[in-house]
């Protein structure tokens, strides 16, 4: 009896710092969830409450339409391009090279265009935003805003998303197009699949639905990775373990990572709506 | 609690205000007239900056009340709160101007965001309190490219632009030169009198403080254990009153110990 009791406060001993870590862990990503939510609901909110709103969103779509399209266009082309040739050599496979088109088309379309356009504007307009706000916060821009009476939300954050429903959608439709024509440069130019043949075949398989999957999803992944980036940013200064530029740098390390996984997992929820 | 004084344009009442269990203010109570210049002195770690800062909304006291022309902030009434950030400023002591705008922008932006004035009237208002603070030339200058002594005018103009009742002021004369900083305060008091406004300034530079306030006070440990005319401050025989005024004589007559070899390191 003696001896089970021993065993048993030993065990409880190992494991309690253990448990108490996990349920650190889980209060914490809950709190987490739950402040995201308010943060991103509040911006929304603060719509109302922002003036000359229209030269903030024209800007912030410069940011993170024509500033991100070069990137864009030199991955939209190379993406098409090797799934060109991979694509050719599996379907050679099967003789089958007639549906490379198809292949190329419904990747592009379904998952390659929003997912990687998102990942690409995440990695240049979303990083750049998470380190601006950052800075303000650290430099007391942030407060000083809100002592003046201004919504910090309405102002910095409010533009950012409205022009991400537009941007994320533009660019995903310009990294798709580019990629059927990287497709057809690999495909018919280098590995001599029939140019009509390839074309007939994207313009066969891709219909009205994936279109609209593919720009529900490019506005998903708008939204959920400029609020992620913008949350990251503007609690620059909550980690106490980190200070002053390193703290800018940890939540724009923390807004690139996080809002690159909230992408993947918006987008196996949404495909699993639409398959 | 006493219905707050209608001569006061701020008033305050026991003020606590604590961070992880340890006080910082302790009962502050202080009363600033309507249209002066009333300086908070203290030491570094006094609480005047956090003093500020619950004033200005910044940080949320834990108890206390805070009453600015009838309005009280403390109730968290929303209505009082923005109604109190419509007629006050808070001047930073980083100054806490926006990097990426330019001089003229960061003076329009208050105006632009809170009401409805016309571009065209923003603009005429904003080129106007850059001229009255001498910097009209550099309207398209952006912060980084001023000085120390402009990027502080440019605050001032910032502050002033919503024609504020109140202005704030967190350490304006922090890391300046002693002809700086007399700039500063001769800078304060002579907008403070062309605007009109009520000035609050937190600082530790004494004598400039007492030149240009027309009432001062002494944050020590988290409460206010002298408050008075500048007159009141130098004749004062409190002795933290004393220690504080004439730390330079204190520091004087240790040097000169030191050089005679009492006191034994």
């Amino acid at each position: 009896m003696k001896a089970s009791y021993c065993k048993m406060h030993m065990i409880v001993k190992i494991f309690s710092p253990m448990f108490y870590w996990l349920g650190r862990q889980t209060l914490q990503i809950i709190f987490g969830i739950g402040d995201f939510s308010l943060f991103t609901g509040k911006s929304f909110c603060a719509l109302t409450k922002s003036k000359k709103l229209m030269r903030r969103i024209v800007s912030a779509v410069h940011e993170q339409g024509t500033v991100c399209l070069p990137v864009i266009l030199i991955v939209g082309v190379f993406t098409g391009l090797v799934l060109g040739l991979q694509g050719y050599h599996v379907l050679s496979r099967f003789g089958s090279q007639g549906l490379l088109g198809t292949l190329v088309s419904l990747s592009l379309v379904r998952e390659m265009g929003p997912v990687l356009a998102a990942l690409m504007l995440i990695g240049q307009a979303g990083s750049a935003l998470a380190a601006e706000l950052g800075i303000q916060r650290n430099t007391e821009q942030i407060v000083a805003l809100e002592t003046m009476g201004v919504n910090s939300h309405g102002y910095l954050v409010v533009p950012r998303l409205i022009s991400s429903l537009l941007v994320f959608p533009l660019q995903t439709a310009v990294f798709v197009v580019v990629g059927f024509w990287g497709g057809s440069l690999s495909g018919s130019l280098l590995l001599g699949v029939d140019s009509g043949v390839y074309w007939s075949a994207v313009q066969r398989a891709v219909e009205a639905q994936d279109m609209r999957e593919c720009f529900i999803k490019a506005a998903a992944f708008g939204v959920l990775s400029i609020s992620t980036c913008a949350y990251q940013g503007f609690h620059a200064d909550r980690n106490a373990s980190v200070m002053g530029a390193r703290a800018v740098s940890a939540s724009t390390t923390r807004a690139v990572v996080f809002s690159s996984i909230l992408v993947l997992v918006a987008d196996y929820i949404i495909s699993s709506f639409f398959v | 609690m006493g219905t707050p004084n209608q001569n006061f344009a701020l008033h305050v009442e026991d003020l606590h205000k604590a961070f992880n269990g340890k006080p910082v203010l302790k009962g502050v109570k202080l009363g600033v007239p309507q249209g002066s210049i009333f300086t908070v002195l203290g030491p570094s770690g006094a609480g005047k900056s956090v003093f500020l800062k619950c004033l200005a909304n910044i940080v949320q006291p834990d108890s206390g009340q805070i009453c600015f022309d009838g309005l009280e902030l403390t109730s968290r009434d929303q209505t009082a709160q923005e109604e109190f950030r419509r007629r006050c400023s808070f001047l930073f002591q980083s100054n806490a101007l926006f990097d990426s705008l330019t001089a003229l922008e960061n003076v329009a932006l208050p105006l632009e965001q809170t009401t409805d004035l016309t571009s065209k009237e923003i603009r005429r208002r904003s080129l106007e309190a850059l001229r009255q603070l001498e910097l009209q030339e550099y309207a398209a200058h952006y912060p980084a490219q001023l000085s120390g002594g402009m990027q502080k005018r440019l605050a001032l103009a910032r502050a002033i632009v919503t024609h504020p009742e109140l202005v704030l002021f967190d350490e304006p004369t922090a890391g300046l030169d002693p002809l700086r900083r007399n700039a500063v305060f001769a800078m304060i008091a002579k907008y403070q009198r062309q605007f009109g406004f009520t000035a609050l300034i937190v600082t530790h530079d004494v004598p400039e403080a007492l030149v240009a306030s027309d009432r001062v006070a002494l944050l020590n440990q988290g409460r206010i254990c002298f408050e008075g005319t500048p007159a009141e401050f130098s004749d004062s025989t409190h002795s933290v009153v004393s220690d504080f005024r004439d730390s330079a004589a204190a520091l004087q007559r240790s040097l000169a110990e030191i050089r005679q070899g009492i006191i034994v390191a």
